[in-house]
């Protein structure tokens, strides 16, 4: 799965067995995916030397480069963390970059198993997604329905020139074939376990918690950043 | 949420802002899309049961459904087997029979509804039965308060007009209290029905006397159809008396807002001038329609977990 390499050190993982990230840990995640971004994306920001069929959708010579670039989060807490991508991009490059919102909830597949749910916003950047590289970005990459739901999602929404894929953790358990291109940190899982995500912007703090079984069923479930 | 939405005392407070928050969401995924097409209900079928006639309620529902993929059936009374003395219980039965999941039904007769809701199994949505409640034209209405006033809570609501056969104004004085609006009926003494003392609203006769201290005003259309008996002398001095013209919207309050449900009578409840001011929200409701009722429809036949 994409070039992610993982942060060795994580302190907090030894005195408290749940906690995968710890606040310094997402901090250090999300930067590093900044700059993956920013390599892969920025003009003439090499990687040249790979084959094409791995630099899909990176900008050519008259391209945009970052400018092109629209991170668009899938709620709930995939749109914070697009949001601080973005910040970092612009902090490390000095390009600021385009954010949007895709609520995926009228495109999932599952609704009639798990019942409706309350709706989140939807926002596109002013200047649309038509023609440019859009960047989805999600807490945690599971199934990879989410990510299905949302790319049904950008269809209507508009006609990105390429559509890649950026997660803060992939912790395995595709039921369809989809891939991150950027992956913060690979955690493999059971299927009784639950990853969860918290944020300082919706849950209060950063961290990312491995949680063993809830005696439910395997399947993937959703808001706590169980399902992708 | 309740499985039917049969009057406005089906949504607590938290259902209503629910349905409305979502019709917001809605509104803004859709905005500014080529595609005005959402997958949610696809392979669900969805019955609009008229047996009485209608516009844009109708239309409403029919769009509403379409954009979130489910299949419509349109039936109306005229022209099919209730002609031929088929009676409301066996047509829903055989329109279930081919698999309906939801019937959105407008009848004359107030209450069919609930009859209804107690034959079938899927949802039913009441779209206007007789003089009793229509619950969707409320809660688009709420969320046309609430989009231009930006709140509902403590908006002082007047509606004006024939009360006695309004399922809007029922529907209405219901919604609106739950949200916290304080709602003034004014109206004819002879349009105001028996036991208005006991709704959560105010009563009064003077319609200059309220004008003054309205955030909004809702016209209500004079029912010619349902006018068999002498409520009033004559339309002009209605209109005299309970008509919206420019004299008297000069004596709203600077932000306030002029609804109507419509169709509306021009120059008999409502004067065109006010109908077609930078007030009038009335071709905004219209919009907002088919927005809160896809958000009514997701929220009944999404799925429940």
């Amino acid at each position: 799965m994409a070039r992610s390499s993982e942060p060795a050190h994580s302190d907090a993982r030894a005195s408290n067995p749940g906690v995968l990230l710890s606040g310094a840990d997402v901090a250090r995640v999300v930067d590093r995916m900044a700059h993956q971004l920013i390599e892969r994306y920025a003009r003439g920001g090499g990687g040249e030397d790979r084959p094409a069929d791995d630099r899909a959708g990176e900008p050519g010579a008259d391209d945009g480069g970052l400018s092109d670039l629209v991170l668009v989060g899938i709620p709930t807490r995939g749109a914070p963390l697009a949001r601080r991508l973005a910040a970092r991009i612009e902090a490390f490059s000095g390009t600021p970059v385009d954010v949007g919102i895709a609520d995926i909830t009228l495109y999932r597949d599952d609704l009639r198993l798990r019942g409706v749910r309350a709706l989140e916003p939807t926002v596109l950047p002013d200047a649309g997604i038509d023609g440019r590289l859009v960047v989805l970005v999600d807490d945690v990459l599971f199934s990879g329905r989410s990510v299905r739901a949302a790319l049904d999602a950008l269809r209507d929404l508009g006609r990105p020139r390429s559509v890649q894929l950026a997660v803060l953790v992939d912790r395995g358990h595709r039921e369809l074939p989809i891939k991150a291109d950027f992956v913060g940190k690979n955690v493999p899982t059971s299927r009784s376990q639950q990853v969860r995500v918290h944020l300082a912007e919706t849950d209060g703090i950063d961290e990312v918690l491995v949680i063993e079984g809830d005696g439910v069923s395997g399947a993937p479930r959703g808001s706590e950043g169980g399902a992708s | 949420m309740k499985r039917h939405l049969l009057e406005a005392a089906d949504l607590d407070r938290d259902d209503a802002t629910l349905v409305l928050d979502t019709a917001a969401q809605i509104d803004s995924a859709l905005a500014g899309r080529e595609v005005k097409k959402l997958p949610t209900l696809r392979g669900r079928t969805v019955v609009n049961l008229f047996y009485e006639d209608s516009t844009r309620t109708r239309i409403s529902f029919e769009l509403a459904a379409k954009r979130l993929s489910a299949d419509v059936i349109n039936f109306s009374a005229k022209g099919s087997s209730v002609s031929k003395g088929e009676s409301l219980k066996d047509t829903a039965l055989t329109l279930e029979a081919m698999g309906s999941d939801a019937v959105v039904i407008r009848h004359g007769s107030s209450g069919a509804p609930h009859r209804l809701a107690g034959w079938v199994r899927g949802s039913v949505v009441n779209a206007g039965d007789g003089t009793h409640e229509h619950p969707t034209q409320a809660l688009l209405d709420a969320y046309t308060i609430r989009r231009r006033l930006g709140r509902l809570d403590g908006v002082r609501v007047t509606i004006v007009g024939d009360v006695l056969h309004s399922r809007v104004a029922r529907s209405n004085v219901g919604l609106l209290h739950t949200l916290g609006a304080e709602v003034t009926l004014v109206a004819p003494p002879t349009l105001l029905p028996l036991g208005v003392g006991s709704w959560p609203a105010e009563v009064g006769y003077d319609l200059d006397a309220a004008l003054p201290k309205s955030d909004v005003v809702m016209m209500l259309r004079v029912q010619a159809e349902r006018m068999n008996a002498s409520f009033f002398p004559s339309a002009r001095e209605y209109s005299r008396r309970y008509g919206l013209d420019a004299d008297r919207m000069a004596a709203l309050p600077e932000e306030a807002i002029v609804m109507h449900p419509g169709p509306m009578n021009r120059g008999m409840e409502i004067a065109a001038d006010v109908a077609d001011s930078v007030r009038s929200t009335i071709v905004e409701q219209v919009a907002n329609g088919v927005s809160t009722r896809m958000a009514v429809l997701y929220l009944l036949l999404g799925g429940h977990a």
